[in-house]
Parts: C-alpha cells; structure tokens; sequence
C-alpha cells in the first residue's frame, strides 16, 4: 500500500505553501502601505503570483486525479476522516476562489491583471467602484477563512505527529518513502 | 440686405475658401461641455491605465474658411482629475504630481493651425503646466455633425518634461513617462 505522496504532489504542495505564505504577507503589507512606487510593484507581484498559484492549482488538481493521494491511516475514525477532507476540499476551493476575486476584484478597480506585466487576462467585469469596494472585502473576509484553515491543517498534522504518532505528517516531507529509500 | 449685396457676400465667401468643401462659413465658436472629453492614458507596471479630467473650459473661433485665423484656448482644472482611484486622484494633487495648490490649471494657446487635408488640420501652441511652458503639436481632425463640430486629437506628453511626478516617482518603471492625452471638443457653429 502506499504510505507517502508523490515526490511531485510533494514539490507542488511545499511550493504552494511557501507563495500563499508570501502572497498572504504581501496582501497584508501593501494594503497597508500609503501610495508609492513600492506599493504599486507590490500589487503587481502580489497578483502575479496569485494568477500563478491559481493555475497551479489546477496542475495540482489534475495530478492529484492521476496520482491519488495515499489512503487515510486506518486508526483515524470515520469523522474525523470526513473532517480532514472536507478541510482539503475547502482548502482547494479557496486556493482557486481567492485568486478568482482578486482578478474579478482587480477589473472592478479598473486596473487589469497583465500577468509578468506581459499576459493580460481579460477583465470579466467592468469598472465599478463599489463593486470593486465589495470584491476587496470578500478577497480579504476568505483571506481570513483561508488563515483558519491553514491553522486547522498545520495543527492537525502536528497532532498526527505529536500525539497519534502516525505518519500523517511525515508522509508529506521530502524523503520519506522515497522510492529506495522504503527502509529510512 | 438686399440681393446684390447678398450675391458678392456669398461670392467673397466662395472664393476666401478657395472653393473648399465649405460651401458656407461656419465659425465654431461654444463649446458644449456635456459632449466634450479630455481623458489620458498611461502604462502602469505593464497595465493599461486610464483617467480623464472632468473640467475644463475652451475658447475657440475656428472658422474652417479661415483657418489661419482659428484660435484655442482650454483650461484645464486638475484637480477634477479622475484616475479610477481616490488614492491616487489625491496623490496627484501634491507637490510631487501637479502641484495644485501653486498651480491649479493646465493651460493650453495655440499659435497656429494648418489644414494639411480636407477636415484635418495640424495644430501647435503652448502647453502650461506646473508653472513650465513647452511647445506642443499635434493633429486635429473636424467632423461636421449638423450645427456642431466635433475635433478631435492627441498627444503624447511626456511628464518628466513638466516634472509631473517627482522623487521617488521620477523614474520610469512604475508609471511610464508617455502620457497619451485625448480630447473630443463638440463646439457648436455661430456667427
């Protein structure tokens, strides 16, 4: 049976920790920001990597379809099953709607998503201030639903580790049951 | 007035204009504010941006018979300026933008208008904005619409050449220094 992630499920998922970790810092420092050059390239970063978590997301999700990830250990009970995966949906549904508002949210504001200042994603809505006004909110409200979840998914596989003592945790990092290496 | 004079009025008219596509003389004289534009657009971060400047007034005596003759004058108040964003629309007021507090208006005279082709014409004059005076050219095309006129032109204002945006804004890669600057002028013809 397979007990650990994909070597790439695993790139995928650490590479995406460490952009929404930025994108969160990011988010939260130049909406603070008074008006300058810096604020307006922070922007433009912040939404560059934001298109880019959301269509890695999407990779994730197809290779997660091809690759499934390993069975939940069997000494976690049925709830608690359901709980862990309902997390994971939402977790996904927020990496993909997160990004979505912020595009949508960018139109709204007249200010075009141009991918690397190169690709320009087509705005889907038209300017609107305070359409722009309540997409900023709802960009900012799941923000705070996203944070919740991750402090729910990083305590959870900290309980894995510390108290169950399973491999839940472990069957995520780097060189655990890595091809040839099934003994480490 | 009587039928002789009426017929060397138009006469004199006919051959001022050169025979030209005027068969009458029209001066476009009062501009109509509620169908007369003034937007610009700029590159930001690689993003298409653009805004307008919701007033400004224009004095014009454009008579496409007498073209030498014709005159433009626009105020502009800039601090009606809409950029999409009410940061940025205060931002640009200060000190580092326009200044608005030591110079609140744009002002733009021509010296001399040119037709170059059948309701095209070339314009320059002089640009005054944040207290520096530059020559500027550019073309401007009439469309008859009835009783009014509607001209039409664009430049591009490069705003390091009237220190629009100074400081830690003066460089390039942020906010472009090409300013495309776009206005639709409808003037209704008198006498």
């Amino acid at each position: 049976m397979k007990t650990s992630y994909h070597p790439l499920s695993k790139t995928l998922h650490w590479a995406m920790a460490l952009a929404i970790f930025g994108l969160l810092a990011l988010g939260f420092v130049m909406s603070d920001m008074p008006l300058s050059p810096e604020k307006l390239q922070y922007f433009s970063w912040h939404k560059w990597a934001g298109v880019s978590v959301f269509f890695l997301v999407w990779i994730r999700l197809i290779w997660r379809v091809i690759t499934p990830p390993p069975a939940y250990s069997n000494s976690m009970s049925r709830p608690l099953q359901m709980l862990a995966h309902g997390g994971h949906f939402l977790l996904y549904a927020l990496m993909l709607v997160i990004p979505l508002s912020g595009w949508l949210m960018s139109s709204a504001k007249g200010v075009q998503t141009v991918w690397f200042g190169v690709w320009p994603l087509p705005d889907l809505l038209s300017r609107d201030k305070e359409l722009g006004k309540l997409l900023e909110w709802i960009h900012g409200s799941l923000n705070w639903v996203l944070i919740a979840l991750i402090v729910g998914h990083v305590g959870a596989a900290l309980k894995h580790h510390f108290i169950d003592r399973d491999d839940i945790l472990t069957r995520m990092l780097p060189h655990k049951n890595s091809p040839g290496n099934d003994h480490a | 007035m009587t039928m002789h004079k009426l017929f060397s009025l138009t006469l004199t008219t006919l051959l001022a204009t050169g025979l030209s596509t005027q068969a009458h003389a029209l001066e476009y004289k009062s501009i109509q504010a509620e169908k007369s534009s003034l937007t610009f657009n700029y590159k930001q971060m690689g993003v298409a941006m653009d805004g307008k400047f919701k007033k400004f007034t224009a004095q014009l005596s454009f008579d496409p018979a007498k073209v030498a003759a014709a005159k433009a004058t626009i105020d502009i108040e800039l601090a009606s300026i809409d950029t999409g964003s009410s940061d940025a629309d205060q931002e640009v007021l200060g000190k580092a933008w326009f200044n608005t507090a030591a110079f609140p208006k744009a002002v733009f005279v021509s010296n001399q208008i040119k037709q170059t082709a059948p309701n095209q014409y070339q314009v320059t004059g002089k640009l005054t904005l944040k207290g520096q005076t530059k020559d500027i050219s550019f073309p401007l095309k009439l469309t008859p619409q009835g009783a009014a006129g509607q001209f039409t032109g664009g430049f591009t204002l490069h705003r390091a050449d009237f220190s629009i945006g100074e400081g830690m804004w003066s460089k390039f890669d942020v906010v472009a220094n090409d300013i495309q600057v776009n206005f639709q002028l409808t003037a209704l013809a008198g006498k």
